[in-house]
């Protein structure tokens, strides 16, 4: 799993049916320091996260279709939880 | 999941039995402005995607689903149509690229 940030919603009409009732959010990846890594990806939320908010997020097919509690949907992202707060020690 | 302009669409006569029937375009990736990110790729269209249009595509072994019970040998799939989208400045700024 990763960290992201939300950086904005994703609206499309057209799409494959299993994605019908799932929210999709513009993620960019975080690395070290909440520095961006890498580019800002399309996940579906399952947690009710918005923009600005830090978030737990799988890429990882098996674990996406999991979160979003459909079989053979074709998604490879995911934000799974919303971060309070990371320590590090 | 990520966001791309198709800019092309690709023939193939000889090809895997299990491509037959599919739709192959030419996606390339775009950043929060829209500029382009990455490198272009090949793309199954799940989606009626025509050229010029924003689609969103999935990668790897999932995007082969969309086709079942076909299992054709594809990593690249577009599953949808972009009507709009907005990162109103939240990228941090490193991210822009």
């Amino acid at each position: 799993m990763m960290l992201g940030i939300v950086v904005g919603p994703l609206v499309a009409t057209q799409k494959h049916r299993k994605f019908e009732g799932s929210k999709l959010l513009l993620v960019q990846p975080l690395g070290e320091n909440d520095t961006p890594r890498g580019p800002v990806l399309l996940a579906v939320d399952t947690v009710g996260a918005g923009v600005h908010e830090k978030v737990l997020l799988v890429l990882d097919g098996k674990a996406a279709g999991d979160a979003m509690q459909k079989k053979g949907a074709p998604v490879d992202a995911a934000v799974v939880g919303i971060v309070d707060h990371v320590d590090f020690s | 999941m990520q966001v791309a302009r198709v800019i092309g669409d690709v023939v193939a006569t000889r090809k895997d039995e299990a491509l037959t029937g599919l739709k192959l375009l030419v996606v390339q990736p775009l950043d929060p402005e829209r500029q382009p990110v990455g490198r272009a790729l090949v793309a199954a269209d799940a989606a009626g995607a025509g050229v010029g249009e924003e689609v969103f595509f999935v990668r790897g072994r999932e995007a082969a689903f969309p086709f079942y019970p076909a299992e054709p040998p594809v990593d690249a799939a577009i599953v949808g149509i972009v009507d709009h989208w907005s990162t109103e400045g939240a990228v941090p700024k490193e991210g822009r690229r």
